[in-house]
Formats: structure tokens, sequence, C-alpha cells
């Protein structure tokens, strides 16, 4: 925990500050791909130390976030199969479908919804209740992957018949593309996903450079690591010699883990997927190959769902998952959605950018100088 | 040997009133609950020339999961809980309540651990436990054993504490480190199990409480962050109170195997559930009179100064980071964990 501390240092992150500061130049526009990052970036103030001239905008890096209702709706149909078990990570359970209904609702209308920490966790289950189909809800980008290639080569290896997974799994270069492609926001420079880049390496990153001339950056989540990213963001804009760096070398290689990418490629296979807010991205979802496709929930219980009733129209979420704009600028936002009462799968993920807003969100706080001297 | 010992599990008989009710009563409650006014087995207990002035009256249930904790368990928790909330608005806790929802099913050794321990701190604390009930439900009706705790207690004269006395200047304190009880409850959670062992803070304030009054005559408000933890309780004091509440991160303690866990969890210290802390409000000239004699009490050795309540951002709790900025630390949302008390 000490290594904690030092990430954490007043005064290493002040000396990051002064350098950044010190930038005199055109405004720049930055995105933190990462959910995790964006919450860091409201969590420790970190807005509050750029100049003004360095805007950091949030990406679409919250898998339960990017989770299209269409997903939600059959996984609610899934959950109402009787007899059926369904395991989740916990954020996954507020996330309202069409028409408003949740995992939450379904649950207390008598679904049987257990939150789990770990696909393992669901394995148990499977292994406990023998007689009872256990449908994991996949989502996750690279990081969560293996561990569920992990739970289904060990399902394979013990002949468990009643465990399935429902995939949502998605990759995150291709999302990047999708928003560089789309052109709506101009973006001098990316913060790359520090824990996704452990699994796929910083070289699954090269192609924004080399292709679309934006500079990236590795960063971890510590505040020294965040500030670390933006100035070597800064100094490549300076430059204007847009090339990839990380700055988070004590977890991140270039070519990342070998053997998590391999258990991850063994069992599944790239294939579309829908994104919230980007729509359908080719090659950006996993899907259980062939050979493993007995595991395949969609396959085995065919979900099917109407579509009664119209998504909320009014959230915005796509667009805060783009970087178009900021939660606040959404009509719904604190007014009627909240965590308490999400209408978007932004506001309910602990990585989601509107909850960002509503749990750290200063902008209220008018009273207060932009920046706080060092 | 008693005749209960010779059956090892609660059985809805137990809560039928019968002959199994009434041994469990005689042979396992009374065994520990021994209050003179209990061995009757009234309706109804009478309270014998009661102090006439301000009487304070407080309730709670307890259904934390599981039932045995490190630092702790629902019994000792129900005791406290109540001692405490008790406490809390500077009030003697005199004497309490006990009632029990068991499941059919609950093992006899564990029910009598639970009493055993309740007993223990009711004694520890000279809180008399004058009336009782207990019934049985079937099985996945309830969850082992809820407790509701009820709790009268006398508030001496002029003493007046409450939610809504903070004024702009007054020093917050606390008596130690936040989060304890919550991350003791969630390591022992399935599937959560860390190397280190994580003690509840769990313990009865009433003691800690009258030194503090006989201290200062500024206090203004005492809380316990139970529920919530410390980021929900001085949002509630901020709102209560119509004042800003401003903490300095530094300043806030936390046992690293505490932030470690919350660390690995995703979760912030603020908000995890403390069962043996204390927060005080008071006027600005009493603070280091109140700090001390948090210093010297065992159960404040760790306190701290933690923040001030200001005029500037009424409603709104800031923290001054580690990093020179700030943060709102709003109200939690939802139920971060279910059944940690």
């Amino acid at each position: 925990m000490e290594i904690l501390s030092s990430f954490r240092d007043p005064a290493l992150s002040r000396r990051l500050v002064k350098i950044i500061r010190s930038y005199e130049g055109k405004p720049l526009n930055f995105m933190e791909f990462c959910g995790t990052h964006t919450h860091a970036v409201f969590k420790y103030g970190i807005r509050q130390l750029l100049p003004e001239d360095i805007k950091m905008l949030s990406g679409p890096g919250c898998p339960v976030c990017v989770t299209d209702s269409r997903d939600i709706n059959l996984s609610l149909s899934l959950a109402r199969i009787s007899g059926v078990i369904i395991t989740t990570f916990g954020d996954l359970l507020k996330v309202p479908g069409s028409g408003g209904k949740s995992l939450q609702t379904a649950k207390a209308e008598g679904a049987d919804i257990r939150i789990v920490y770990s696909t393992l966790d669901a394995l148990k289950i499977a292994r406990e209740n023998k007689e009872r189909p256990i449908i994991f809800l996949g989502i996750g980008f690279e990081t969560t992957t293996p561990t569920v290639s992990a739970a289904i080569l060990q399902a394979e290896k013990e002949g468990l018949e009643n465990f399935f997974i429902f995939s949502m799994h998605k990759l995150t270069p291709p999302a990047t593309r999708a928003i560089l492609n789309l052109g709506e926001v101009h973006l001098d420079g990316i913060i790359g996903p520090g824990h996704v880049s452990t699994v796929i390496g910083s070289k699954a990153w090269e192609f924004l450079p080399l292709e679309y001339g934006v500079p990236f950056v590795v960063a971890g989540f510590e505040p020294f690591d965040i500030l670390l990213g933006i100035e070597k963001l800064v100094e490549q804009c300076i430059e204007g010699r847009p090339r990839g760096a990380n700055a988070y070398m004590r977890s991140v290689k270039k070519e990342g883990n070998p053997s998590a990418i391999k258990i991850m490629y063994d069992v599944f296979e790239t294939s579309p997927a829908l994104w919230r807010g980007l729509g359908e991205i080719p090659g950006s979802g996993l899907k259980l190959k062939d050979k493993y496709s007995h595991y395949d929930a969609f396959l085995k219980f065919m979900p099917t769902f109407k579509a009664e009733i119209e998504d909320n129209l009014n959230c915005r979420c796509g667009e805060v998952l783009r970087g178009v704009i900021d939660p606040p600028q959404c009509q719904l936002f604190k007014k009627v959605c909240s965590p308490d009462n999400p209408l978007g799968p932004c506001m309910v993920s602990s990585e989601g950018a509107c909850s960002a807003y509503y749990l750290y969100g200063n902008y209220d706080l008018p009273t207060f100088p932009p920046h706080t001297p060092l | 040997m008693s005749t209960i010992h010779n059956k090892d599990i609660i059985l809805l008989a137990h809560g039928s009133g019968g002959r199994l009710s009434h041994e469990l009563i005689q042979e396992l409650f009374l065994k520990y609950f021994n209050d003179p006014v209990l061995k009757g087995l009234e309706d109804a207990s009478l309270i014998e020339n009661i102090y006439v002035g301000k009487l304070a009256f407080s309730t709670d249930s307890y259904v934390v999961k599981p039932i045995f904790f490190p630092g702790g368990d629902i019994g000792k928790l129900a005791i406290c809980g109540t001692i405490n909330d008790l406490s809390m608005r500077g009030a003697r806790p005199l004497y309490l309540s006990v009632g029990f929802i068991i499941e059919e099913g609950l093992s006899i050794r564990e029910l009598e651990q639970i009493v055993a321990s309740m007993a223990r701190v009711a004694k520890e604390t000279g809180v008399r436990i004058i009336t009782g009930d207990t019934k049985v439900v079937e099985k996945g009706a309830a969850d082992k054993l809820f407790i509701n705790t009820s709790g009268i207690g006398v508030v001496p004269p002029g003493v007046d504490i409450s939610n809504k006395n903070g004024r702009e200047g007054d020093i917050i304190l606390i008596n130690g480190t936040i989060g304890d009880h919550g991350m003791a409850i969630i390591s022992q959670r399935e599937g959560l199990n860390f190397s280190t062992s994580i003690e509840s803070d769990c313990a009865p304030l009433n003691g800690l409480v009258e030194e503090l009054l006989k201290a200062s005559s500024n206090i203004h408000i005492l809380r316990d962050p139970t529920r919530g933890g410390l980021g929900t309780t001085l949002n509630e004091i901020s709102l209560a109170s119509g004042v800003g509440v401003k903490i300095y991160e530094t300043s806030i303690p936390v046992r690293e195997p505490v932030r470690i866990g919350c660390e690995m969890l995703g979760l912030d210290p603020l908000y995890l559930a403390n069962e043996g802390k204390l927060i005080v409000v008071v006027a600005m000239e009493d603070s280091q009179k109140v700090l001390e004699t948090l210093t010297n009490h065992h159960q404040g050795r760790e306190a701290r100064i933690i923040g001030t309540l200001t005029s500037n951002h009424s409603g709104l709790v800031v923290m001054h980071t580690n990093l020179g900025t700030q943060r709102v630390v709003s109200m939690p949302a939802g139920e971060l964990l279910p059944r940690i008390c």
C-alpha cells in the first residue's frame, strides 16, 4: 500500500501540475476513454488543477453504459424464464431497459438474480444448483473477458451442463475508432484505458497516432498517474509529433498479457456488437466460438422481447458516451435523472460519466475559484 | 444439563407460547437477562421513581449478515446501537427492551452466544434490559436472527444536543478511524476473504459521551456515523443545521487494511458504516478541550479534528483533498451494501 501513497503524493503531483499549467498554445481537448478514469478525475478534482485551455472529455469506457437497451431487454427476458438463476455484476441491476423495467425490478418481482464479484462465483452457483440453468450476464471489456473464458474452460473441464453466458462483451479499440470516424468532437489526445491495456498492451493503440494523427497515452488511476498522462499528451501536442506513450509502466507492457489474450480468443471470436450511442460497430464484440456454443445462453434460450415502449428519447447517454455533451447539458440530469432514479445507464454505473458528475460535480460551487492556488 | 440443550436447533414450537417457549425463556434468556423486574415474566415492566424531566426514547432493528463478525455479533450490535442512539442526544441510557425474531433452525448454541454477549454489554454499560419478546418464524421468513432493541434514557438538565444545533465556525471531531465495521462485514461476506482480519469497531459510547459532556457545555451535535458512514452523517448535519461542512482529506483517519479493501472493491471509506464512532460538533473555543477528552479516553485514542462548519456552501459537504482540490461529498445513492447493521 505504500506504493499507493506515493502515487498520491501531493508534492509530486504539484510538480506535474506546474508543468501542465505552463502550457501556452491553442486550446486542447483530451478524452479519457475509460469510465474509471472519469471517476478518478472527479474524485481527485483533477479538472480544477488544469488550465482553462485544457479540457477533459469523458469517453465511452464504461461497459454498463455502452450496453444497448436491446441487450438489457434480452437480459430481462432471460431473467423471467422459470427456473433460471441469473448471475451478474451489481452495476447492471439498475440499468433501465425499454419502459423503465430493470433487473432490480425483475428481482423484486421474483426473478432469481444474484450479484457476483467474479465469474468463478457464478460457476460455484452452477455447481451447487445442477438442476437449474445458471446464466452469467457477460458484460465488460478486454479486462473482464479472459476471466469469463477461464470460467467456460473450467465448466468444460468439470462437465457442467447448466452454465451459460449471455455475451455482451466488447472491444475498446473499435469503439475509439468509431468516435474518431464520426468526427463529432475534435480530439487532441486520448488517455487510454489502464486496465484494458494491461491485457491488450499499449501497442493496441498505436493506430491512433499512425492512422488518425492523435496522440495517446496509457495511464493509471492514481492522481499522479492521470496527471502524468495529461502531461505526456501536452508534451506531444507542443512537439506536434503524435505518438504513443505509456505512463502506466508498472502495469502495462507493450505486448500486454499474452496468456490473457490467448485464453480470450481460445473461447471467443470477434463479432459485430451494438453499442449504446454508437450503434452497431463491426468487429467490436465477442461471441463464443462454435466449439463452445453450447454455453451460449442466447442460442440455448432464444430470448425475445416486445418493444412495446420506446426508450426514453430525452436521455442523452449516447451523446455523453461520444463526448459530444457534458452530462449537465442533458435536460434530465439531476432534475429527474439521479443515481436513485436513473433514466440512463451513465447515471447507473460506478464508471458512468453522469454518475461522476452527479456524485463529485462541483459545478454548483460558484463561490470557489476555478483553480485553487498551489 | 438443562433440557433446552438437548435440542440443538430452534423449532417453530419455541415461539408457540407453549412448553418449549417457556423452556427457552427460563433456561436461556433469563439465564443471561437476569434483571429482577424480568423474573416475574409480567406483560409489562414497571419503572419506579423515574426521573421527571426530558426522556430520550429510541428504537432500532438489527438484521446484519453474518450474525457473527470479527469484533462482534448481532447481539452486541443491537445493544450498542440503541445505547449509542440515546447517547447521541446527550441522554444517559437506562433501560432497554429486546425483541427477537428467530428463523427456525438457528442453533441454540449460537443464540446463547448472542444473548450472552448482549447481557455482557448491558452489564458493562450499566444499562438494564427490562422487557423482551421472542418470535420464531418458518425457514426462509427471516435470515437466522433479527433483533429489535428500544431504549429509554434521561437527558441531564441543560443538555441540548441536536442535529440542528450546528453553527458557523464550529469544529468537527471524530473519535477514531472510519469504515472498520463496514469493511469487517464485507470481508466476512462470501468470496471476499482478505488475509488481514479487519475488526468491527462495535462499542457502546455512553461512557465517552458522559466524559465529553462533563468536559464541555458547548457541544452542539453528537452523531454516530453508522449506516451511510461519515459522508452521509455530515450531509445530514449540513442539511439539518443549514450550514456547509468543510472537511480535510488528510485529517480523516482510515486504517490501512480498510483503505486497501476499499481500493480493491471500489468503495469509499467515507460511506462505510461505523458502530463505535462519534462525530462531535463543538464551539471553536472548546475544541481543544474536547480533543483532549477524546484522546484521553480508550475509545478516542486516534481522535482528530476533521473539519469545520461554514456559511459558505449551506447544505453541501465539501472535502479539501490532499491535492489541494475540492470535492463535493454527496449523499450516497441507493443501498451500497445491504444488511450492514
